[in-house]
């Protein structure tokens, strides 16, 4: 993250802020307020448009236990070599300065009746409009042999920071000739295209470095997202280096052993140098714990992003379960903006528009070589809907490809913007 | 009736007719017509050649013709926005050479109509021709100076598009800048609000007409870009209104 005089005096705000926040709370005017725990992608936007349109009509807390969020998207490229860790780091500061009253604690517990949400440091926010963004969680048990006491031996990498730089430390260390290893998850998940985007950047990093190694790639389903740009781009740029195994050949029947590195692909037993795990996926904790989840996601109402469970729950981005959007950041911040259009209107009276969602992921294969698939949706009783589509053509030419590269550089100033002000 | 030409030797032929013999060129014209009978008339080079006059100050084409104040234009049926060797182009114009702009009859015919329906910031500080027949005409007598003349006009790239003159009533709706402002955050997703610009290009304090002419051209399909298509395309001619008055606004 890097730090201009501008951002420090925000961050200096934001701990204010946090300061002050419980003689707000107590104070308990009649200024209607809005909550939002998660500070990424969806709850960010959310909180920092509805801050920003209501021009202090609404008090707008945002819960996140962080000072500074390190964004998923574009974590690959670090890991790949095309960008630092601190290009990943955004701080609160400028929302803060937006209006936005941050709060760095966690949100343990959500008191329906009560209309108050829980904190790890103790007391509690009051809501009239609760907006859940809090990503995701691991399925307990996905891949035998695998908790999160054992993601330093094998780290997921799926929430960005500490985990991807030790994931591309521990690519680095691999021996000459040596093998990497991947768990891919099953649907749904965050990123679609996220994990073979991440193979893509493991093997730039080793054929740079390390050559000879190889790359297994276990997964419990038989297509992904791209895969035709993917496995085209892997034959181009990596040829012989990737060895994915689909369902068909065993790839969900997997289970690792952290301790004595090693993975298990159908009955087969490999010693790993470095192995990455992505579980199978749940919304995040607090979505449990407000009980607006059904199984593993949370239902939601397309027009709103409000929750099937309670009107004035509203969950974004990973955790609901809206219907055809991917789990991206692009589409949280998408659901953000038209949830918090709709939460403005219902507690300011505010004109509120109908719901147009969209989504773009773009990946990197190697240098130069991007790749993009989109959609825009629309709201529909039952559920978001996809209304068009594209995606990237195999055998594209470099110019193309390095245009799509560029766009992508393009999108993430534009998003990042867009949801940290 | 006259000799029916090979395209290459057409091609040559031309090229000599344009440096020495104006009435050859007439001949081959004519055998260039009678080449493709069955198929319909772009357009009256002759006409043409006397609508071109408003472009020479920039443009050359023909036998000879170099790059100016704008691209020497042999050859300009069928290349890539933006790639012709040794001229300097404006970023926009790179950009939408490597979005795989193509100029064919359909293209052209947009971007001389008005180039920022195409190319959003092109030095080429032309107002556009309004009418669809002198355009015709021009795009005739280009014609004549690319290669493969000979399939005038039964194929790409001078198979006619249908009419897409952006009909005065679209330009006219008067947009709410409300919705318009709603409308936008799907936008900056991507472009920047405060017109910064690192890789996606800027879209505030665009003329409004402009942004209009941009957006349809994207809804068409005319204009190039995958993202941009998909994106204008399930917008009303309502909604872009709205959008261009909104972003008329952002300073």
């Amino acid at each position: 993250m890097k730090l201009n005089r501008r951002d420090f005096l925000g961050a200096a705000g934001a701990t204010a802020a946090t300061a002050a926040a419980p003689m707000v709370f107590a104070a308990g005017h009649g200024t209607p307020r809005v909550v939002v725990v998660g500070g990424g992608a969806g709850g960010a936007t959310a909180a920092r448009y509805i801050a920003k349109d209501s021009k202090g009509a609404v008090n707008v807390t945002l819960i996140e236990p962080t000072r500074a969020y390190y964004t998923c998207f574009f974590s690959n490229l670090y890991i790949g070599g095309f960008r630092q860790i601190d290009d990943l780091g955004h701080s609160y500061g400028k929302l803060a300065m937006q209006g936005v009253n941050v709060v760095h604690d966690w949100a343990v517990g959500v008191d329906r009746d009560a209309k108050t949400v829980a904190l790890a440091g103790g007391g509690s926010v009051p809501y009239d409009k609760l907006i859940l963004s809090p990503g995701i969680d691991f399925v307990d048990g996905a891949v035998p042999g695998w908790d999160l006491s054992a993601q330093n031996a094998m780290p997921h990498a799926y929430k960005a920071g500490s985990q991807t730089e030790l994931l591309r430390s521990q690519v680095l260390a691999m021996p000459q000739g040596g093998t990497f290893a991947m768990v891919a998850p099953p649907n749904p998940f965050r990123c679609p295209p996220g994990p073979y985007e991440r193979v893509s950047m493991v093997a730039h990093l080793l054929k740079a470095n390390n050559p000879t190694a190889k790359i297994i790639v276990a997964d419990p389903k038989d297509k992904f997202s791209k895969m035709g740009l993917f496995q085209e781009g892997w034959e181009n740029h990596y040829g012989g280096m990737i060895d994915w195994i689909g369902s068909d050949f065993g790839g969900g029947n997997v289970s690792v052993d952290p301790g004595a590195m090693t993975v298990t692909i159908d009955g087969e037993e490999t010693k790993v140098d470095a192995c990455n795990v992505i579980p199978a996926m749940k919304a995040g904790m607090i979505a449990h714990q407000a009980d607006v989840t059904d199984g593993n996601w949370a239902p939601v109402n397309a027009a709103d992003m409000s929750t099937k469970a309670d009107p004035d729950i509203y969950v974004l981005g990973d955790s609901s379960a809206q219907g055809d959007m991917p789990k991206s950041g692009f589409s949280a911040n998408s659901q953000a903006k038209v949830c918090a259009n709709a939460v403005r209107g219902a507690l300011t009276g505010s004109k509120v528009f109908p719901a147009k969602f969209s989504n773009t992921c773009w990946s990197l294969i190697d240098t130069n070589d991007g790749v993009k698939v989109g959609a825009t949706y629309e709201a529909t009783p039952d559920k978001i809907a996809k209304v068009d589509g594209f995606i990237s053509k195999t055998g594209e030419s470099a110019d193309v490809r390095k245009a799509t590269f560029e766009e992508s550089e393009g999108w993430y100033a534009g998003i990042t913007a867009d949801i940290f002000g | 009736m006259f000799r029916i030409f090979g395209r290459r030797e057409v091609f040559r032929a031309e090229r000599e007719a344009a440096m020495h013999i104006s009435s050859f060129l007439f001949v081959i014209v004519l055998g260039l017509s009678a080449a493709v009978a069955d198929a319909e008339q772009i357009g009256d080079p002759d006409n043409g050649a006397r609508v071109f006059k408003a472009c020479q100050s920039c443009h050359e084409v023909g036998a000879g013709a170099t790059n100016r104040i704008g691209p020497d234009l042999n050859g300009i049926f069928g290349r890539r926005a933006g790639s012709q060797a040794g001229f300097s182009y404006s970023k926009s114009m790179l950009r939408a050479g490597s979005d795989e702009l193509i100029w064919t009859w359909a293209t052209l015919d947009s971007f001389l109509e008005n180039p920022k329906n195409l190319v959003s910031k092109s030095r080429m500080s032309f107002a556009g021709l309004k009418d669809a027949g002198d355009r015709a005409d021009v795009l005739a007598y280009l014609r004549i100076y690319s290669d493969d003349p000979a399939n005038i006009p039964e194929a790409e790239p001078t198979a006619k598009a249908t009419d897409h003159d952006l009909d005065p009533a679209i330009l006219a709706i008067k947009g709410d800048p409300e919705y318009g402002e709603y409308l936008s955050t799907e936008c900056t997703t991507c472009h920047q609000i405060d017109g910064s610009y690192d890789g996606i290009p800027s879209i505030t304090q665009w003329p409004a007409e402009d942004f209009v002419a941009a957006m349809h051209a994207y809804k068409r399909k005319v204009r190039p870009h995958p993202v941009m298509q998909m994106m204008a395309g399930r917008l009303s001619a309502d909604e872009i209104a709205a959008l261009a008055a909104y972003f008329e606004t952002i300073e």
